[in-house]
């Protein structure tokens, strides 16, 4: 069963300077119970995604083409009263900043109550609920913590106080952006741990968006490679790490400071760098950086089915 | 909390006691002999002398200092020249008038205020907003004694519906309140606009907030991110501006109690300089000032009340 299906979405931004076709063709599926990572680097539509998936997309922004199907239903058809009932009821957000993603002016118990707000619990009933939760992800005294401000805690205990808050109305898809990236790397691993714990204690799916490789590596099934708005690769993380099929994700994982067998002052890059948006190039989008270039790169890149379920969206990997 | 206001009371004691050695300082840098200004011009010299030894004038500076703070922390603020009266007794006879009159002044700007300025928030970019943009600077930009004197000719002078003049019939709230409304809406109105242009702008800065974006991914109703969420924060910078605007409306008032015949403090220090009562308006002014760091203190306690962060990093 797959719980998200994201078809040939695309999304544009009205500027100044024309429009910007943020996602271009985007497709891939969430299947249940499976973590998927998106990996990129900045500016490559990760957070657009997150924004198109919630139905949060900034005023100029528009979903021109595609579909979102989440649970059977076409998100990108829903009108705002429905979109509401299901964000943070069945799909649930954890965002990058631990910091700044809590209010920081009710207390965390008043804050875990308003996310209940469609529950129809009593108030003690919605309390009780948080203390589990909180307890769920480790926080000590959970019952204390509840009448506690968000500056009150640490970044670590933050980042669970959030996970707890997107978890507690057991939502059939989690989106993770970025959760661990403000962390140091401890917490990175124990966070990372918990994420997993509770994904299986809840049995939902995770679409977990980082730009950390050994992360991804380490937690997901699945890995949708981004790269300016598009999905130049995909697949199994086994796939995608062993056998990368587009020359861009090959060189993302090449510049993996994991990967580096000696001592160097050099650590790899991918010279170039993201084509400007509002003017797209009509063929490859990748292909100004590319070292593998052919002149078949002029047009409009296939997506290859390289093997069941791994697809590069690359001339070359046909060629193969 | 409670450590939070105690430390912010001691502050407060200490601004009062460098108000009260500047208002010590600008009495004895004035020029002339404050005996000769009391007794007039028929006295004679052993009469001012006597007078000089009587006040404590014939004294070192600093002893004279110490005598004028230890007896205005003891309430005892000198005396009136021309009905002999303790100028504190004098001075408190009138405070609740002013004190009502800033009170009003501080319900209008935040009743309409906050409001208008959250409503322009919501509807960045609207008419709705820029009719509250321009009409927030235009009443910012007129002063408050043309606005009394405008709210007297139209709704007392031409309309009839709201008294003139005076603070309505002793013990008669209902009465008191009715003579209010015209005067606070004159020390009010321009701090609408300031209000409404300040809350809009700490709105939409909050909205934009990343803690925002995580309520509207839980799905929470816009009415609670706008009220609960995004409000409660926007108003915390307002509350401190406010705090500081009592100050402005203290003069504001001045006119207003001139303008529409009231008791209060402003009309007796605008009456006592008239008569170079100078006792009168030192204690008026220091009276005020204590009133303005109040005040003041109150608005940083709201503040600590309603932001946690700011109570535990105090």
């Amino acid at each position: 069963m797959t719980v998200l299906a994201i078809k040939d979405l695309n999304v544009t931004f009205s500027t100044e300077g024309g429009q910007l076709h943020a996602l271009k063709n985007v497709s891939f599926d969430v299947p249940e119970r499976r973590i998927v990572g998106v990996v990129g680097e900045s500016g490559c539509g990760k957070s657009t995604l997150i924004n198109a998936i919630l139905g949060l997309l900034a005023d100029n922004g528009s979903i021109d083409a595609g579909s979102i199907t989440f649970e059977g239903e076409d998100l990108t058809r829903l009108g705002p009263a429905r979109m509401q009932e299901l964000r943070g009821q069945r799909i649930s957000t954890v965002f990058q900043d631990p910091m700044g993603a809590l209010n920081p002016v009710l207390s965390v118990g008043r804050q875990m109550r308003n996310i209940q707000y469609r529950s129809g619990r009593s108030r003690s009933e919605k309390d009780a609920r948080s203390e589990a939760m909180l307890r769920q992800v480790r926080i000590p005294d959970a019952q204390a913590a509840l009448a506690r401000y968000p500056h009150e805690f640490s970044g670590g205990m933050r980042q669970r106080v959030a996970i707890a808050m997107a978890l507690m109305m057991k939502p059939a898809l989690l989106i993770a952006d970025e959760p661990t990236t403000a962390l140091d790397a401890t917490l990175e691993v124990a966070t990372i741990e918990l994420l997993r714990e509770l994904q299986q204690d809840i049995a939902c799916s995770v679409l977990f968006i980082s730009h950390h490789l050994g992360v991804i590596a380490e937690l997901c099934d699945d890995v949708v490679v981004m790269y300016a708005g598009e999905v130049v690769e995909r697949g199994t993380t086994r796939q995608v790490f062993h056998t990368p099929r587009h020359p861009y994700a090959r060189r993302l994982l090449e510049c993996d400071p994991a990967r580096q067998s000696g001592r160097t002052r050099h650590l790899p890059t991918i010279p170039g760098e993201i084509p400007d948006l509002r003017q797209r190039p009509p063929g490859c989008v990748f292909a100004t950086r590319c070292d593998q270039r052919v002149d078949a790169c002029d047009k409009v890149p296939p997506d290859v089915a390289v093997e069941t379920g791994h697809v590069a969206r690359c001339v070359l990997a046909e060629a193969r | 909390m409670l450590r939070y206001s105690a430390k912010r009371l001691g502050l407060a004691v200490v601004i009062v006691s460098v108000a009260m050695l500047i208002l010590f300082c600008m009495i004895y840098l004035i020029p002339g002999d404050p005996a000769a200004v009391a007794l007039g011009p028929r006295a004679t010299d052993a009469m001012r002398e006597g007078l000089r030894i009587k006040m404590g004038l014939d004294k070192p500076v600093w002893v004279q200092f110490w005598n004028f703070f230890s007896a205005a922390w003891q309430g005892d603020l000198g005396r009136d020249v021309l009905s002999d009266r303790p100028v504190a007794t004098v001075v408190m006879e009138q405070l609740p008038y002013t004190l009502a009159l800033i009170l009003g002044g501080i319900s209008w700007s935040v009743a309409l205020g906050i409001p208008l300025g959250c409503w322009a928030a919501v509807e960045r970019g609207t008419m709705a907003d820029r009719i509250v943009g321009v009409l927030s600077v235009a009443v910012i930009a007129v002063p408050s004694f043309v606005v009394a004197i405008y709210a007297l000719l139209i709704f007392a002078v031409a309309l009839r519906w709201l008294p003139a003049i005076g603070a309505g019939e002793p013990g008669d709230i209902g009465d008191q309140l009715v003579h209010l409304i015209l005067p606070s809406l004159a020390v009010g109105l321009g701090w609408v606009g300031y209000i409404a242009r300040m809350v809009r702008a700490s709105m939409l800065e909050v909205l934009e907030s990343q803690h925002i974006r995580t309520a509207r991914a839980f799905g929470l109703p816009e009415r609670m991110i706008t009220y609960r969420y995004a409000l409660t924060i926007a108003i915390l910078p307002t509350v401190t501006l406010l705090g500081v605007g009592i100050g402005q409306m203290l003069s504001s008032a001045v006119f207003a109690e001139i303008v529409f015949a009231r008791p209060g403090v402003g009309k007796l220090v605008y009456d006592a300089i008239l008569t170079r009562n100078y006792p009168l308006v030192t204690g008026a002014v220091l009276v005020t000032t204590i009133l303005f760091v109040l005040l003041n203190l109150l608005a940083d306690l709201i503040v600590g009340a309603l932001d946690p962060r700011v109570r535990s990093s105090l």
